[in-house]
């Protein structure tokens, strides 16, 4: 075998270093961690409709939880998908002032779903020890609410990030992918609404 | 027919001892499975080891790799595929033989069954004879005499946690769960005591939770079942009845019951007919004297961590209540 | 052009590449002293930490084994209370499954060797990797130090309910277990990420899917299988925890709700889970079988899909946990289908394996003995998993002896015999030296023997109607001669086990050196020096085939023009592995060992309060946010010098 080889080379000191999307490593990771959680809510929502298989009275001797406050949750989340995709759009282009100006609201977003989700937990009419169905609603909306928050957080310490002097196109994918987080937020939030708010209302049989 | 069957494992609790059409409907299909995957297992690893000695390389350094030529790897590839359909026709046969004998057991007569109620307990099986009136309704533990040659159905569930019940000469197991009420289908057509075993881990005692299925011809069980559905016969020795009333004055009427007196708890097992039963605790001891005076005075050295505290009497006062005991048949 | 020297040569290194080397050496090199054993971040370094870490963890519970094994050798013996067995075979169980045998075979192999034979510098997310490994090794401190405070787990390695529940599992055992999962599990799912993202993004250019080395699809294949089940006992071991100190009544029948749910959210993790520790064996065996028979593999389109069908079919299997539960008739019927068909790409693999072997020249080294070894042990497990897998069958042995014996086939042939083959096979990689042939052998045969004589007779015991998880048994039940047998053979286990620790630690100091590839194989990680820098490779090379090395152009490119100044790495993209971007990854840190010690705090305490997680999740966000919190210098270098994606 020959000692010394003459190799070519492949030269990629000019391939790009901020990329978004699958480009991104960080963005790989975060579809990983939704497909994670996902799989939780997919199953935590298949045990609430076990246990209901299993008791003929589905909310037993209680009202079901009161649309009002989910119903206004459902709402906040909804709208609040327009800033998201709007700062999202801009992260891809660098937008300083947009990104900024997007994270911000997205916080005050989540503080008021936060605010508002607290009086859902107050009108859920139901106590998690009394019965199998009162603990399967509290853990369902147990899971949500960990994930709300901790998105909350995130999403506040980007905001602050994004005002100080360590921008760079790095931060811009962050806020790329803390919008994709926020998405997988709200978009699990419609099944659990449905199921926690409806389910008991249209399988009253 | 060979296939029926798997070489030698007479005995008790053992499910290739079939001593009824359950178990042996599930011995046909484990041989089915075992002949066909032994001759499978063989043949593999006899091809396995001759290829390995056919193309083994005998000196100490490692040869270069090998091109692959489209000749060896076409002959690999016919060789391949056709260990591959042989494989799925024979896991369908076996799936099949697997069908054939669920749907055998679970067409076995529910009409006509005579139906015990048996509850799991840690670590006893409490067993209720069902019948429409009332005073023949019989109540025991751990033994279950059943009618020969006739189809039976376990009803079952638990007390406390998941249970399971197994008796392998009769039948497959079925576990016993609280929240669910469940039915299995058996049938003995061999005379016997058969031994069972609880089969799933219930706690500190699952080790002996044992019981017997005695299966004895029609009448025999018919008087067995009527002794007892009696009421205990009042004590006539003056010892007996010392005896009784240790046993009215001690712990143990927080948690027996024997028909007739006073005792009426359901915590532990009935002991109306006690002294007509070959076990005691479970299956875990013959039912001697001696054994039943060590278990009143210290169940907790011979099976620790089980529900019966320690009974505080004197030598005579056991006596006595050894005597009572005996009565009650 | 570049002069580069050939990996195998003796020749010293061009000035250049010395000047190269000594560059990468100043960036990459894991920081030194007391302080910098907690920073580190490279794979090979924490591949090194699971794979210690689980190898002490499978001593431990061998040691519990054989504990159990005296208690057994003799009916109605003394040498285990009831207690103390029910604690020692929980114990046994859940090390096995939860601190062995997921972090050695997926965990250890995969974070130390899918970089390198994907032929990047590092794993991805290296501090997330960190992370994971401190949060293993502080589960498995807590389980243990519980077990020595006698309040050790001892309601069964799945720890069903109502007997591990708040009214049947008094004190905080259970609960404990049940944390030991939450600290596993959250250390998988990282290692499970990583991995797809490493394999998706990283790989060598030239290296598209068809070269992508079998190894790695296996431990792809675990990994989404990973990321897919763990929800299960997430869900399963919270909910326990939630109806012990929380008052929540999941599980409670007398107010709606239900045993067996907690056994269908178990057993959707539980089945995937012992293909999750079974995959990486095949992919093991591929790959000694590959060496040792010095051609590319047989089937590799099979191969490759066979892994997926099995990580596929493998959630479709569950409900064979529960035949004994009384489920309906047509379920029971799709589930023996469905758990027989998975040996149909099972036996697929072994085809191809034994062509392999047909149409090559096979090399008996060591690593080959044990992949022989596999073909004996792991094929009589699947044999038996046939007799489990029909439901009437099954109702007579399940929870039988019969059901430990062939558990054991399938994990110990398919997991703990490729584990001793891929130990002797990469051993010299990853320490410079060789191990000893000749102790190497006898390892091998001392247990293979010592494996046969102890779990054989559990087939015949079981049949003869002795149930599992009894800490005795009576005499007279023809079961005590069978028993002595099994334990006798634990004799020879331990001993073949003592030879291999004695074998390590001589050939550690004294073995011959082994140069950066012994066996001439052909994937990446034999394309740099033993022990491999830690910078991985001098030249980040390209791929020519599916054996690297074998497949490789006389003058294979390599990869030049990372910034030399900074961790550096290049991706490419999925599908091809054509270059597509640059990205660097972090410095050595403290804070994914700070934040570990925080989660733990949280997991342990909300054992003992619920308060234990509200409050502990402070810590937790200020480690995390004080990990994710840019570093100055190096966010503005960046800035300088960045070049974004043309959209």
């Amino acid at each position: 075998m020959a000692e010394r080889v003459e190799r070519p080379v492949l030269d990629v000191s000019r391939l790009p270093t901020v990329g978004f999307g699958t480009h991104s490593i960080t963005w790989w990771g975060i579809m990983g961690m939704m497909a994670i959680e996902g799989t939780v809510f997919v199953l935590m929502i298949a045990s609430y409709f076990y246990l209901h298989s299993r008791n003929s009275e589905w909310p037993p001797h209680r009202n079901p939880p009161d649309l009002l406050w989910g119903t206004v949750n459902l709402a906040l989340f909804l709208v609040s998908v327009i800033p998201n995709e709007w700062y999202r759009r801009r992260a891809r282009k660098g937008d300083l002032r947009a990104v900024q100006i997007g994270l911000v609201l997205l916080s005050l977003f989540g503080i008021g779903n936060v605010v508002v989700r607290y009086f859902e937990l107050w009108h859920l009419n139901t106590d998690w020890s009394i019965d199998a169905y009162g603990s399967a609603v509290w853990t369902l909306m147990g899971l949500h609410v960990l994930h709300l928050v901790t998105d909350l957080v995130d999403t506040i310490v980007l905001t602050i990030l994004f005002f100080t002097s360590l921008v760079e196109g790095k931060r811009f994918q962050d806020a790329e992918e803390n919008a994709a987080y926020w998405y997988f937020v709200v978009a699990f939030w419609i099944p659990i609404y449905l199921v926690i708010y409806w389910a008991p209302r249209w399988l009253h049989a | 027919m060979i296939l029926v069957h798997v070489p030698g494992f007479p005995g008790n609790q053992t499910s290739l001892n079939p001593v009824g059409p359950g178990a042996e409907r599930i011995e046909g299909e484990f041989a089915l499975i075992f002949w066909i995957t032994a001759i499978v297992y063989c043949l593999v690893l006899i091809a396995l080891v001759v290829y390995v000695l056919r193309r083994r390389h005998s000196l100490n350094i490692m040869p270069e790799p090998m091109p692959t030529t489209p000749q060896s790897d076409r002959w690999a590839k016919v060789a391949v595929s056709g260990a591959m359909v042989v494989t799925v026709l024979l896991l369908f046969i076996m799936m099949i033989g697997s069908f054939v004998t669920g749907h055998a057991l679970g067409n076995m007569n529910r009409e006509t069954a005579y139906t015990i109620d048996v509850y799991g307990h840690q670590w006893w099986w409490e067993v209720h004879y069902p019948n429409d009136e009332p005073d023949k309704t019989v109540v025991t533990a751990n033994e279950i005499h059943v009618p020969l040659g006739v189809p039976l159905r376990i009803h079952g569930t638990s007390r406390d946690v998941i249970h399971s019940f197994w008796a392998p000469n009769v039948q497959g197991k079925r576990d016993l769960m609280p929240g669910y009420e469940t039915d299995v289908m058996m049938q003995i057509d061999q005379p016997g005591r058969w031994r069972g075993q609880c089969a799933e881990y219930c706690g500190e005692q699952h080790a002996h939770m044992s019981f017997y299925m005695v299966a004895e011809p029609g009448p025999q069980f018919q008087q067995w079942l009527s002794q007892q559905a009696a009421s205990s016969v009042p004590p006539s020795t003056p010892q007996a009845v010392r005896g009784q009333q240790v046993f009215l004055g001690h712990a143990c009427v927080m948690c027996h019951t024997v028909r007739g007196t006073p005792a009426g708890s359901r915590v532990g097992p009935d002991l109306t007919h006690v002294a007509s039963r070959s076990t005691i605790a479970a299956g875990l001891l013959p039912n001697t004297i001696g054994n039943l005076g060590g278990w009143i005075l210290n169940a907790q050295s011979i099976k620790p961590g089980c529900r019966m505290p320690p009974n505080h009497m004197t030598g005579s006062e056991l006596q006595d209540l050894l005597a009572y005991l005996e009565t009650l048949k | 052009m570049i002069t580069t020297t050939a990996i195998e040569s003796t020749a010293e290194l061009t000035e250049q590449e010395r000047a190269q080397a000594a560059r990468l050496d100043a960036v990459w090199s894991e920081p030194r002293g007391f302080w910098g054993w907690f920073k580190a971040v490279h794979h090979t370094t924490i591949g090194k930490r699971y794979a210690v870490t689980a190898f002490i963890f499978f001593l431990l519970a061998g040691l519990l084994a054989g504990g159990m094994r005296l208690q057994l050798a003799f009916p109605e013996a003394h040498v285990l209370s009831n207690d103390l067995y029910n604690q020692f075979f929980t114990m046994h169980g859940s090390t096995m499954m939860f601190l062995f045998a997921v972090p050695m075979m997926f965990e250890a192999l995969s974070v130390y060797f899918v970089p390198l034979m994907v032929g990047t510098r590092n794993i991805a997310f290296p501090r997330l990797n960190a992370y994971s490994y401190y949060l293993y090794l502080f589960g498995g401190l807590m389980f243990y130090i519980a077990f020595l405070c006698n309040t050790g787990a001892d309601r069964g390695w799945f720890s069903y309910v109502p007997l591990a529940g708040p009214d049947y599992g008094p004190g905080k055992r259970p609960d404990f277990w049940a944390q030991l999962i939450t600290f596993t599990e959250v250390s998988g799912l990282a290692v499970a990420v990583e991995t797809i993202v490493t394999v998706f993004k990283l790989r060598a250019p030239g290296m598209s899917l068809n070269r992508i080395p079998i190894f790695v699809w296996g431990q792809v294949v675990v990994a989404f299988m990973v990321i897919f089940s763990l929800p299960g006992v997430v869900l399963s071991s919270t909910m326990l925890l939630l109806d012990r100190t929380c008052n929540t009544q999941l599980f409670n029948p007398a107010v709606g709700g239900d045993v067996l749910l907690y056994q269908h959210l178990f057993w959707w993790f539980g089945h995937p889970e012992v293909y999750i520790i079974f995959i990486p064996g095949t992919a093991v065996i591929s790959t000694i079988v590959t060496t040792f028979c010095r051609r590319h593999a047989f089937g590799y389109l099979v191969l490759v899909l066979s892994l997926v069908a099995t990580g596929f079919m493998a959630f479709g299997l569950w409900v064979h946990h529960m035949f004994a539960t009384g489920i309906p008739q047509i379920a029971e019927s799709y589930f023996t289908a469905a758990s027989m068909m998975i040996a149909i790409p099972t036996g697929a693999q072994i085809f191809c394996w034994i062509a392999t072997m047909a149409t090559g020249k096979v090399v008996l080294k060591t690593p080959m003995w044990w992949a022989l070894g596999f073909f004996f042990t792991f094929i009589m497990g699947g044999m038996t998993g046939i007799f489990v897998a029909s439901v009437p069958v099954d109702l007579q042995i399940h929870d039988t002896y019969f059901v430990v014996a062939h558990f054991h086939y399938v994990l110990i042939g398919g997991a703990v015999f490729p584990l001793f083959g891929a130990i002797s096979y990469w051993f010299p990689k990853v320490t410079g030296r060789m191990l000893s042939e000749t102790l190497g052998q006898i390892t091998f045969w001392l247990f293979f023997v010592g494996f046969n004589i102890t779990f054989f007779p559990m087939h015949l015991v079981g049949i003869r109607g002795m149930p599992r998880r009894v800490y005795t048994y009576p005499p007279n039940m023809g079961w005590t001669t069978l028993n002595q047998i099994e334990s006798l053979g634990y004799v020879l286990l331990f001993i073949a086990v003592c030879v291999f620790l004695a074998n390590v630690s001589r050939s550690l100091k004294t073995g011959s050196l082994a140069g950066p590839n012994p066996w001439k194989a052909g994937t990446l990680e034999w394309a740099t020096t033993s022990p491999p820098p830690h910078y991985n490779f001098l030249h980040l090379p390209t791929v020519n085939g599916r054996e690297a090395l074998w497949d490789a152009a006389p003058n294979q490119p390599v990869v030049i023009g990372l910034d030399e100044d900074a961790r550096s790495f290049l991706t490419t993209r999925t599908l091809d592995a054509e270059p597509e971007g640059r990205d660097e990854f972090p410095r050595p840190s403290i804070w994914p060992f700070l934040a570990a010690i925080a989660t733990s705090i949280a997991f342990i305490g909300s054992i003992f309060t619920p308060w234990g997680i509200t409050i502990g999740a402070i810590p937790v966000a200020i480690t995390m946010i004080g990990w994710f919190w840019p570093e100055r210098q190096p966010a503005e270098r960046r800035r300088a010098r960045e070049i974004w994606q043309s959209e």
